[in-house]
């Protein structure tokens, strides 16, 4: 069985797993307007930014010319992780440790701001360290070289499911023998090119209030906002975390990933099955379900094919759906591993966070979607599901380590 | 022929390529220190070729570059082509 003894949030509304939850519970939101660079002629300016992170109060100086923002978030995140699973690495073999990350976007604005000297001053003024500071996989290595964890480790692209695809591929890894693996994501994708690819993607937002334009699986919902973040856990092995007497906030009990049918396919899309699938893998049922952390994408149609997969799983109002990621906006590979965290933290805590922004959702949906206040109740299990652009789902079960397997 | 470069001079490039601004930058006389003691890789050194080249016109090439064991033996190279 796979324990989850650490955790690591940078997420725009809180730096810290404790500021990001409390922000979480109260409202404080982290969408502001995009102000790194004139947005003049943008057609949506809003974006769930991490504000106040010097990066290098954090990190040696020595990984600040080679690093994109994105890795410093997930640097950052994987040693407040490794700090807060109380691991000390040095007395684990190497070998023993493995890192996994997910990442969508790659090293956007390092890599942008090195095309730019490309065009303006020539190849020779381009870093060296364009060579790997782009690249997907990025993150994953540095963790690895940081943290010297040298067990098998991987880095996944699969858009916004990113962030759960990597906790299941890390408890596939600590299935085969590996003790320890730091797994999540971490994206940012907010200088101008990254802004506008964002919004070419014809599913943002177009509403200038910060307060409505992100309200998932609202009558008016409009689209969605993009953000920035990294959401890094430590997982372990139980025999691992119980022999070194380590605190565990829960069971990463079930996963799945589904595909969805092509474009025109009469098929349904893949995020019911993905769903159904993780709650077998977990060997429960869905009446065991006390909360799921939806993917809520903010369109129309997209809210209602996932509430349309809620119903036929819970029945109409059979469980309460909550979409905390309405405060911090898409944070793309971090998402996922971001509602993990609200997950163990609503287990912990037995509070499930509203929606917020959200205010009258459509009756046809058959949600309970938790609204206004949280919601005081006793919470043993979580369903968490993402969806990736071009028909990635992922689903994860998280259980208290007193209902775990 | 142009003036030498310093040790001093050597340092504060190779922070501003591979930084090092921090409590862990070099400090005092590096000259006899392993790059690989300053935190200082391969590519660290090839980013200060690159500037050395764009900056002071000085062409250390990648094959020296990666000879150099301390930011001594790198100065000799670097004022040796200075020189000539």
């Amino acid at each position: 069985m796979t324990v989850i003894t650490g955790l690591g949030i940078i997420a725009p509304n809180g730096l810290g797993t404790e500021r990001y939850w409390d922000a979480t519970l109260s409202g404080r939101s982290g969408i502001g307007e995009l102000d790194r660079f004139d947005t003049t002629g943008y057609p949506s300016r809003l974006a769930g930014l991490v504000r106040d992170f010097d990066a290098a109060q954090y990190l040696p100086g020595r990984l600040l010319p080679q690093t994109d923002i994105c890795t410093r978030l997930a640097l950052t995140a994987a040693g407040w992780a490794i700090e807060d699973a109380g691991l000390d690495t040095a007395a684990v073999r190497d070998y023993d440790m493995s890192v996994v990350t997910a990442n969508a976007s790659g090293g956007f604005e390092f890599t942008h701001r090195e095309f730019r000297k490309l065009w303006t001053r020539g190849p020779e003024h381009v870093s060296v360290y364009e060579s790997f500071a782009w690249f997907y996989a990025v993150n994953t290595g540095q963790i690895s070289i940081r943290h010297g964890m040298r067990g098998p480790s991987c880095a996944l692209v699969t858009e916004q499911a990113g962030g759960l695809d990597a906790l299941g591929q890390a408890r596939r890894t600590i299935r085969a023998g590996t003790r320890v693996v730091v797994g999540g994501g971490a994206d940012s994708a907010f200088d101008p090119w990254g802004a506008l690819s964002q919004t070419a993607g014809g599913r943002v937002s177009a509403d200038p209030d910060p307060a409505t334009a992100y309200r998932p699986f609202d009558t008016r919902a409009a689209g969605y906002l993009p953000g920035e973040g990294s959401a890094i856990l430590v997982l372990e092995a139980t025999e691992s975390a119980r022999a070194r007497g380590a605190r565990a906030y829960g069971e990463l009990a079930g996963y799945a990933a589904t595909f969805d049918p092509a474009p025109g396919s009469d098929r349904p899309p893949g995020l019911g099955r993905a769903a159904s699938l993780a709650l077998a893998d977990a060997g429960i049922t869905p009446a065991e379900v006390d909360v799921v952390f939806a993917d809520a994408a903010g369109l129309p149609e997209l809210d209602r094919s996932e509430a349309l997969a809620l119903r036929e799983l819970f029945g109409a109002g059979g469980v309460p759906v909550t979409a905390p990621k309405s405060l911090t906006g898409r944070v793309f590979s971090g998402g996922g591993t971001l509602d993990v965290v609200c997950a163990l933290m609503s287990i912990r805590d037995g509070v499930i966070p509203p929606t917020f922004g959200t205010r009258s959702v459509p009756a046809e949906y058959g949600l309970d979607l938790v609204l206004g206040t949280a919601r005081q109740t006793r919470v043993d299990t979580a369903l968490v599901l993402a969806r990736g652009r071009w028909g990635f789902n992922a689903a994860v079960v998280i259980r208290s380590v007193e209902k775990g397997s | 022929m142009s003036r030498t470069m310093t040790i001093d001079e050597l340092r504060d490039l190779l922070v501003e390529c591979a930084g090092g601004d921090d409590a862990a930058a070099p400090a005092g006389d590096i000259s006899n220190v392993p790059f690989e003691d300053l935190g200082y890789d391969s590519l660290a050194l090839i980013e200060t070729a690159t500037r050395l080249k764009l900056e002071r016109g000085v062409v250390v090439p990648d094959e020296v570059i990666a000879q150099a064991r301390t930011a001594g033996e790198l100065l000799a190279e670097i004022n040796e082509r200075i020189a000539a």
